[in-house]
């Protein structure tokens, strides 16, 4: 047993309650009861974390302090340190990120016969894909439908969703499936090859489509396989800095740097494919976080400066089931099918205080009250909070051997620090997980301005101001093929113009104007934590 | 760990001694010592296989491997990071590799040279039994082979300490893409599904709930919470 004598008397009171709360449910919140649960719980609604934006195309609305402060700040490239007469790379569409939606939109624009060029900040397929645990979210049961797929989504997402966005979403969302599939995914399937599928929080019908707890991991090795097999031309390590416009103000490619030798590089492109993912690692409000190295919200803060305005910035997805112990695995997350699959969530009495299948801001508000003022969560060594997964019911319920079997990546993490998640619960605390909010598209992903589009988490609109669990594994699918399919036909009839980067001479100068000093430059491509940094902060829990 | 008092332990990284906090990962320790990783860092969370990691500890002969987000760093223990680990991948198109061992071979003739060192396993940092499955893989059992490769991350150690100089990872990975593709057979609810979309079974009724009232999305919500049936 890897948890501390002081953590054991609540797991007692765990394992007492057990059998008695198995046949129970916690009733579900009704829609007022929610919204009064957010308002006075959910981290979106603290005023005092949130600050006014006062420059560009968002001036006057309110956005998390810690974007506000990458948006305020001047660029990391000197137009001058640029010769864009010196073009590096000419190519029909450059996708910028390397995670799903990236290689997606890479694969559909090189089978239409575009030429296409990847630039990513890390390796081909380090993101956020990668680490998606759940499952795909479709509607392909007999009793499930586009139609209730597409309620669900807008019930979750608050009704803030764009209409036209989710019909497409849920219409495409059954093709992914099947997309995959020939691709050679290895999803969940029973012998006569009907798909496993399950249902995370705010679905109404089971349909996520799974492999094990390691979904995205095999949807990116699969994808980054064919990108492999169709030698589709990639740079790793170079993440894009600015984008480049046209006389015209089209989008016309990107300044990209080369991580190896700080070198810039400058790519023409006819079309430009925003795929960089969330903003996990500017960690709003001190929050762990479950997003990759690279997620820095590089895309907002380049398409922000080119005049793009971002939709719904100020409403983030906090996963209400991050690790709250182990401390070196704080944040990381534990995948919503374990709810789906039985396991509840009870405090450091053993009691149930919320529906395990709640929607994701509901459930974490409730979990931040049962720690905070109701002042029932479970205290760790370190000063960390959190209220208990109760994961040993899911072989209790569905036989032995079911979490060996669903969850083996999971039951490995914490083996090696002698925790058996089949016999005891594990400690959770909400962890930032998700941008809901980015840059606004048509269905097509294709943004405000002509020739640049967005795709995956960095695209804003598909999920109001909260995101169902399956939803975004399905979203960089269905957006990265449109957006793939859509450029290629376009880039044919499209010409650039002359390359430019004023557009960033003229933010800069507007900063100075109005005496904006943050101190930074952005975007910031990635965090730093070295020296005391390295010793995880859990301050914003104290705070509360 | 922010008021107790920390103890510091000894490590090497590169060669170069570091005093660090016990009880931090491998990755964290670096980042104490100072260096702003770029290479060598990925999800931080133990499923990419960027961060894979060699160490020794002095005085011990033994070579071991591990992730540096997973791994907690111990006293004297010598460290590298692995910028890039190089593999051979076949090229293949996966509409035309049915899974024969023929192709299999085919296209990764070296997997006939393992010569059963399981240096291979040894070096997997996710504990997989790489050598069962390249044997599996010889034998033409690709169901085994799926089964026992499936938590691969792609580090490549596998490949990087392999003295026949085979690339496991990617011998697994054409293995389990060929297996499903052509041998799970397909599923008939997604393909009437498919085909009930292309006839635009929903189309009308996704217009009318573009225009829906909330409050008629809601009870809509309602009644289908109460047929959801099991989550699973």
């Amino acid at each position: 047993m890897a948890y501390p004598v002081e953590m054991q008397g609540s797991i007692k009171k765990v394992e007492a309650s057990r059998s008695h709360r198995k046949e129970q449910t916690f009733p579900r919140l009704d829609t007022a009861e929610k919204t009064k649960l957010l308002e006075a719980y959910h981290p979106d609604f603290v005023a005092s974390e949130k600050r006014e934006i006062r420059v560009g195309a968002n001036k006057g609305d309110w956005a998390p302090k810690e974007l506000v402060e990458m948006l305020e700040s001047p660029s990391r490239l000197v137009p001058d340190a640029v010769n864009l007469k010196k073009v590096d790379y000419k190519t029909d569409i450059l996708i910028i990120g390397g995670g799903g939606a990236a290689v997606t939109a890479a694969l559909t624009a090189q089978e239409q016969g575009a030429k296409v060029l990847i630039a990513t900040k890390l390796r081909l397929g380090d993101s956020n894909t990668i680490m998606a645990e759940g499952g795909i979210g479709a509607a392909t049961l007999p009793e499930d439908s586009p139609a209730i797929h597409y309620i669900d989504t807008m019930i979750g997402g608050r009704f803030k969703n764009i209409p036209e966005l989710v019909e497409t979403l849920v219409t495409d969302a059954p093709f992914v499936v099947e997309w995959l599939t020939n691709m050679g995914v290895n999803f969940d399937r029973h012998p006569d090859g009907t798909y496993f599928t399950h249902m995370p929080g705010g679905h109404s019908r089971r349909r996520s489509h799974s492999v094990k707890d390691l979904t995205g991991l095999e949807i990116m090795r699969v994808l980054c396989d064919e990108i492999r097999n169709q030698e589709i031309n990639v740079l790793e390590f170079c993440p894009a800095v600015e984008l480049i416009l046209d006389d015209q103000g089209q989008c016309a490619g990107a300044v990209l740097l080369n991580f190896d030798t700080d070198q810039y590089i400058v790519v023409e492109a006819k079309a430009t494919i925003l795929a960089t993912g969330g903003i996990g690692r500017l960690h709003p409000q001190g929050f762990p976080t479950s997003n990759h190295y690279g997620a820095t919200a590089d895309g907002l803060i380049m398409a922000y400066r080119a005049g793009i305005k971002l939709i719904y910035i100020d409403f983030i997805q906090y996963h209400p089931t991050g690790t709250a112990w182990p401390e070196q695995m704080l944040g990381l997350l534990i995948s919503e099918a374990l709810r789906a699959q039985g396991a509840q969530v009870v405090n450091v009495e053993g009691e149930m205080f919320v529906d395990r299948l709640e929607t994701r801001d509901a459930l974490s508000a409730a979990i931040i009250r049962e720690c905070g003022k109701r002042d029932k969560g479970v205290l760790t060594p370190t000063g960390m909070t959190g209220v208990w997964l109760d994961t040993p019911l899911i072989d209790q319920i569905y036989g032995q051997g079911t979490f060996l079997r669903r969850f083996a990546g999971i039951h490995k993490r914490f083996g090696k620090d002698n925790i058996d998640p089949i016999k005891e619960p594990i400690l959770v605390y909400p962890t930032q997980h998700y941008q809901n909010g980015g840059i606004q598209t048509d269905v097509n992903s294709e943004t405000d301005i002509q020739n640049l589009y967005a795709v995956g988490e960095v695209q804003g609109g598909i999920h109001g101001h909260n995101r169902l669990g399956s939803n975004s594994l399905v979203d960089i699918f269905v957006f990265g093929r449109r957006a793939g399919r859509y450029s290629a036909q376009r880039v044919r009839e499209t010409t650039i113009g002359k390359l430019s980067l004023e557009h960033i001479r003229a933010y800069d100068e507007l900063l100075v104007k109005k005496q904006i000093s943050t101190g930074k430059v952005s975007p910031l491509l990635l965090p730093d934590y070295r020296f005391e940094k390295a010793l995880t902060s859990v301050q914003h829990i104290k705070d509360r | 760990m922010l008021n107790n008092i920390i103890k510091m332990i000894p490590i090497y990284v590169m060669g170069r001694k570091y005093e660090v906090p016990k009880g931090l990962t491998i990755q964290k320790a670096l980042e104490f010592s100072g260096y702003w990783l770029k290479r060598g860092c990925g999800c931080r969370g133990g499923v990419c296989g960027a961060c894979v990691t060699v160490y020794r500890k002095r005085g011990d002969y033994k070579i071991n491997v591990g992730l540096a987000c997973q791994t907690v760093v111990e006293p004297e223990m010598d460290l590298v990071q692995l910028p890039y680990t190089s593999a051979n991948k076949a090229l293949y198109s996966i509409k035309n590799v049915p899974l024969i061992n023929s192709n299999i071979i085919e296209l990764y003739p070296e997997l006939l040279r393992c010569m059963g060192c399981n240096a291979c396993t040894k070096s997997c940092p996710m504990d997989l039994e790489v050598m069962n499955f390249v044997s599996a893989a010889i034998r033409g059992d690709f169901q085994e082979v799926v089964e026992l490769s499936m938590e691969c991350i792609m580090c490549g150690m596998c490949a990087a300490r392999c003295p026949a100089e085979l690339s496991p990872f990617n011998i697994a990975l054409l293995i389990r893409r060929a297996y499903g593709k052509n041998v799970v057979p397909a599923a008939p609810h997604l393909t009437q599904r498919l085909s009930e979309i292309t006839g635009g079974k929903y189309s009308d009724e996704l217009e009318e709930l573009k225009t829906t009232y909330t409050s008629e999305l809601e009870k809509k919500y309602k009644e289908l919470q109460a047929t959801k049936g099991a989550a699973v």
